[in-house]
């Protein structure tokens, strides 16, 4: 099914994955697994986001994003739907995501989304800049929400840590 | 002024949503004040996850009453008595110690229900529920360890978590009464029966006030209640002159 005789399904999502995180620009927000389905109804596009974290500011943001660039394609007639559920998950990025979060500078979640509920111990992180396993925590809380902050006592660089969700 | 009745599984979200809301703002109102810069940064991104979640369960509040309200609308248009958050939530944030004294008892208790809240058969709320225990675990990993720190710290750092759990206590019961409306919404699948989390509770904060080398309080001889009611601390109206001044002066106002 197509819009205009012109757009797919699949060639929208390659016009979304042109939208960086606005934090981590490194990477889309069709790889970082918020844009979740795309519908096509006539001539209406529905966009289907998930939103990170509860309290997450980027999301209206992202959502202006995909309207902005969906108009500049001249697609207007746009609805921008969010759904909790499935919550989203870490588990979800691909391993050529986290690994352009390494090169960018975050060292990417270590594990599966953690199973158990009171868990309070800190797993070993690698360190992106030198690999070096001698870091430490700073706090669980860096720039953003999803984000742990590390320092490495190897090349004493501080950097953040994408934390399993 | 006619009084809103709420159905209970509105009645019960607003509790939800305003023990988050309430907490997120205590928790906002350290941004800039906070001890040292990391904590200035966890203490403001917890407060997000709290508002976020206290969004949610504000737009479901807003679905099933079917009138067309905005979360906003429910938050900044409500008075004190109508505000059915734990009377634990709406205490003064104090000093670092007595702010992360309260967020552990709640997290411990909230890590629990929201956990048991993914199971309710009213689905905007199980779907919130999956994505806040996620949040909470976080949060309860965040001041559990600082709860070991600030105990098992200095002199100083235990004598004030001591002081702030000693005052604190007496607030931690009303998370486990059994309570009616809670009582019909179990029946229905829709709502967890605070009540049956207390042990679990109890065991995990034992667990850690022991750790942290400080002592569980005596119980309580007076249990502290009245939140789900409406029926608060002084501390509450404050809070919330604090929040609405701005909607409440300018009530059209667009952002």
């Amino acid at each position: 099914m197509t819009i205009n005789n012109t757009w797919s399904i699949d060639s929208i999502k390659e016009l979304l994955s042109t939208i960086s995180d606005p934090e981590i620009p490194a990477i889309s927000i069709v790889e970082l697994g918020i844009v979740r389905d795309v519908l096509l109804t006539g001539e209406l596009v529905e966009v289907v986001i998930t939103p990170t974290y509860s309290g997450c500011p980027a999301m209206k943001m992202i959502e202006d994003d995909i309207r902005r660039v969906l108009k500049e394609a001249g697609i207007t007639s746009v609805a921008v739907t969010t759904i909790f559920s499935p919550a989203w998950t870490t588990d979800w990025l691909s391993e050529a995501a986290k690994s352009k979060m390494k090169q960018y500078g975050i060292a990417p979640p270590a594990h599966v989304a953690v199973p158990h509920l009171l868990q309070i111990n800190f797993p070993k992180i690698i360190c992106p800049q030198c690999n070096s396993t001698e870091t430490t925590i700073q706090s669980e809380f860096g720039s953003t929400a999803c984000k742990a902050y590390y320092f490495c006592r190897s090349c004493r660089q501080a950097f953040e840590y994408f934390k399993p969700f | 002024m006619e009084k809103t009745v709420n159905t209970p599984i509105i009645e019960y979200l607003l509790r939800l949503a305003d023990d988050r809301l309430i907490l997120g703002h205590r928790l906002s109102e350290w941004c800039g004040h906070a001890p040292i810069l990391e904590e200035d940064i966890a203490l403001a991104n917890i407060a997000l996850d709290c508002i976020g979640q206290a969004n949610y369960l504000y737009g479901a509040a807003a679905q099933e009453e079917g009138k067309g309200r905005t979360a906003d609308a429910i938050v900044y248009f409500r008075e004190a008595l109508e505000y059915k958050n734990l009377l634990l939530v709406e205490q003064p944030n104090g000093d670092f110690a007595r702010t992360i004294v309260r967020q552990f008892l709640y997290d411990s208790f909230g890590v629990l229900l929201f956990d048991r809240l993914q199971h309710s058969t009213f689905h905007p709320l199980s779907g919130i529920a999956e994505k806040a225990v996620k949040e909470l675990r976080y949060h309860f990993r965040h001041s559990s360890q600082w709860m070991l720190r600030l105990g098992d710290g200095t002199a100083e750092s235990h004598m004030r978590s001591q002081k702030a759990l000693d005052e604190l206590w007496k607030f931690t019961d009303e998370m486990f009464l059994a309570d009616p409306l809670e009582d019909e919404l179990v029946k229905k699948g829709v709502g967890i029966a605070s009540h049956s989390l207390m042990e679990e509770w109890t065991g995990t904060v034992h667990g850690i006030v022991a750790a942290a080398t400080l002592t569980i309080p005596q119980k309580s001889a007076f249990i502290h209640t009245g939140g789900r009611s409406g029926r608060h601390t002084e501390h509450l109206g404050h809070l919330l002159s604090e929040m609405q001044i701005v909607a409440r002066s300018f009530p059209d106002i667009q952002w």
